[in-house]
């Protein structure tokens, strides 16, 4: 796994009290954590914050899992 | 006050509100904290000539069908705008669809021109089979030296003059679609007509003073905020801000940057900023926080016939200040607001605008005229709009049927639908209601299979069905919207859930393992969550077409709670 997909997991898990160590990198997000798009929009300003990157909306558009998340972080750092 | 009723088109109106307020302050697009741009209505009006001169200049005549599928920013109104002056009939599109749903619309609407941004742009290319041969794509910001394939840029010279075109009343100004990506879309045929009837309705309702600003959250392309965040402003000579994330942070200090008076927002958004003022007041000392609970009361008991604005705002004024100030309004659909939170911001001074409407007729239908305020209905028919009941049981609720110059002229290359939805030239709706002594319109349920989510999407079960073919051991199976076999009496928290005829007397787990992983692909919204099973032969037309109705009637007889089964639970 990596750095970003690890970290990513652990903040997700804290934030909406879920057990990272059951959360799949293929996992859908939505799903996973139960939440809406408004609440993953609050959750990618505290991803931003974390990694320090800045990523536009319509990247995030399509991207479901984990390890997508991940991907799409990575590529801004 | 508006006055519109001589005027033949949303273009002319605009084309007028230029003429009038030229020097005020149009349009703003932020992203984050810096700012993109603003316009005068007068540079408005340049960046939407040159952009028709675009299409022009490429053979793009009066009538002829233009798609945009594009986030809320300054772009998307300038091609909207240069649009219906080019003579265009405009379809808006969803932007959150993914790619190939996008396509699927694309293809029954056939535009001759699309606009779309570099990102959905790729997306798009990335797709089989193209439903664009014939058609013009202009992509805004694509980086230098990027590959287009077909596409050109949006930002590109002409090439040509620029001519108005002029458009009549009965003239289709839009193609919205309702619903559908599968089956057959329901594109709502939308006339100039309908939608100047529609903005004189709303305009003067809530109309926007020359120095206010409306904050346009929503996806321009729904039918609310193509209304009250693109043309009500416009004809104001109001201004619109654009904010291109939707991180909660940023909407929040937007709104103070930019003094938002009004704004439209789903219940999620709602929900937030209700949970931030709360954290807020948390911060404060306990006697400064009972100050503000008895300045909350003194409020309440002084509007309580009406808002007022100006004495709220200097009542409340820390509270105001933490959302910019100067909001009046916040409208939203009325099917989905918590009426505790409703009640809860107006106890501030801040009104939530509930009301309810349906893309078949235009926007609203009826809406909360706040004389007095009530978050118990969805508001009353607005003026013009005749609003029915019809076959109503012994405690008043019937369906919903509408009739005015709002409604649609019908369905594209849909007659049958068409045929189904207007009848005798109202508008069924599908929705059941009652109307109290008053006029305010309550709604109950549905009378059709449908759901609508809190995003506003209509969700037909038919058009999910196509993802659950050929599940192991499953001789038949049909999708359902719970509420239409078992009404409920609510419309919120509406769920799907297929029924299964398995091979024996239970699917296997092969087979709801399956189930579950083709849900999950399905998007948050569309997915179902629970099953049901029915061992006995679906009732079935002679062409061996399942009937719906029968089957929703043999299931009514079982409990719902005994025969739904939770999707994830097993």
């Amino acid at each position: 796994m990596s750095d970003v997909l690890d970290r990513l997991i652990k903040l997700a898990a804290k934030k909406y009290s879920a057990d990272a160590s059951t959360i799949e990198p293929d996992g859908d997000v939505f799903e996973t954590l139960g939440i809406d798009s408004f609440q993953a929009a609050e959750l990618m300003s505290e991803l931003e914050m974390e990694f320090d990157v800045e990523i536009p909306d319509y990247e995030l558009q399509g991207v479901k899992t984990f390890s997508g998340l991940a991907g799409v972080i990575d590529k801004r750092r | 006050m508006l006055h519109l009723s001589r005027i033949q088109s949303i273009g002319e109106a605009i084309r007028d509100s230029i003429v009038t307020f030229k020097t005020n302050e149009a349009l703003i697009e932020a992203e984050r904290h810096r700012e993109n741009g603003r316009w005068t209505y007068r540079q408005l009006r340049q960046e939407a000539e040159r952009f028709a001169a675009l299409c022009q200049a490429q053979g793009f005549a009066a009538g002829d069908r233009l798609a945009i599928v594009m986030q809320n920013q300054s772009k998307w109104i300038f091609s909207g705008l240069g649009a219906f002056w080019a003579g265009a009939t405009l379809i808006p599109i969803d932007y959150k669809l993914t790619a190939s749903e996008q396509l699927e619309l694309l293809a029954h609407c056939k535009p001759r021109v699309l606009v779309t941004e570099y990102s959905t742009w790729l997306k798009m290319q990335r797709e089989e089979g193209s439903a664009l041969e014939r058609t013009l794509v202009l992509v805004t910001e694509a980086p230098e030296g990027a590959e287009l394939g077909q596409a050109q840029r949006w930002e590109q010279e002409p090439g040509g003059a620029f001519t108005y075109t002029a458009r009549t009343r009965e003239d289709v100004a839009c193609i919205v679609y309702s619903s559908g990506t599968s089956g057959t879309p329901k594109g709502c045929m939308l006339t100039h007509g309908n939608y100047l009837a529609q903005a004189e309705i709303l305009g003067n309702l809530y109309p926007l003073a020359e120095d206010e600003r409306f904050f346009s959250v929503l996806p321009t392309n729904h039918a609310i905020d193509f209304m009250v965040g693109f043309i009500v402003p416009l004809l104001c000579g109001g201004g619109i801000v654009h904010q291109r994330t939707l991180r909660p942070q940023f909407l929040r200090s937007t709104m103070k940057k930019y003094g938002i008076t009004h704004i439209a927002l789903v219940p999620t958004i709602l929900k937030n900023l209700e949970k931030r003022i709360k954290e807020k007041l948390d911060e404060l000392p306990g006697w400064q926080r009972q100050a503000i609970d008895g300045l909350r009361r003194v409020n309440e008991l002084a509007t309580r016939k009406e808002p007022n604005h100006r004495l709220s705002s200097t009542v409340l004024r820390p509270i105001h200040e933490s959302l910019g100030g100067k909001l009046k309004y916040i409208f939203a659909g009325g099917t989905f607001v918590d009426r505790g939170i409703a009640d809860y911001f107006y106890e501030l001074g801040i009104p939530v605008v509930i009301g309810y409407g349906l893309t078949e007729a235009s926007t609203v239908i009826t809406v909360n005229d706040l004389k007095p305020f009530r978050s118990d209905t969805v508001g009353k028919a607005v003026p013009g709009v005749d609003v029915e009941i019809r076959d109503a049981n012994e405690a008043g609720v019937g369906e919903v049927w509408v009739r005015g110059p709002t409604v649609m002229k019908g369905y594209l290359d849909a007659p049958e639908l068409t045929a189904e939805a207007l009848i005798d030239g109202w508008l069924r709706t599908g929705d059941l209601g009652s109307m109290d002594i008053s006029g305010h319109l309550k709604l109950v349920g549905r009378a059709k299979n449908m759901i609508v989510t809190e995003g506003g999407k209509n969700i037909y079960p038919e058009d999910i069905e196509s993802h659950f073919e050929n599940l192991p051991g499953i001789e038949e199976y049909s999708v359902f919207a719970a509420d239409y076999i078992w009404p409920r009496g609510a419309m919120t928290g509406e769920q799907l859930l297929v029924v299964l005829r398995p091979e024996g007397d239970w699917p296997s787990d092969e087979c709801l393992e399956e189930l579950r992983q083709r849900n999950r692909r399905l998007p948050e919204f569309k997915r179902l969550s629970a099953f049901v099973v029915q061992t006995e032969e679906f009732p079935a037309t002679a062409s061996l077409k399942i009937k719906r109705g029968v089957l929703a009637e043999v299931l009514r007889e079982r409990k719902r709670e005994d025969a739904m089964r939770a999707l994830e639970q097993g």
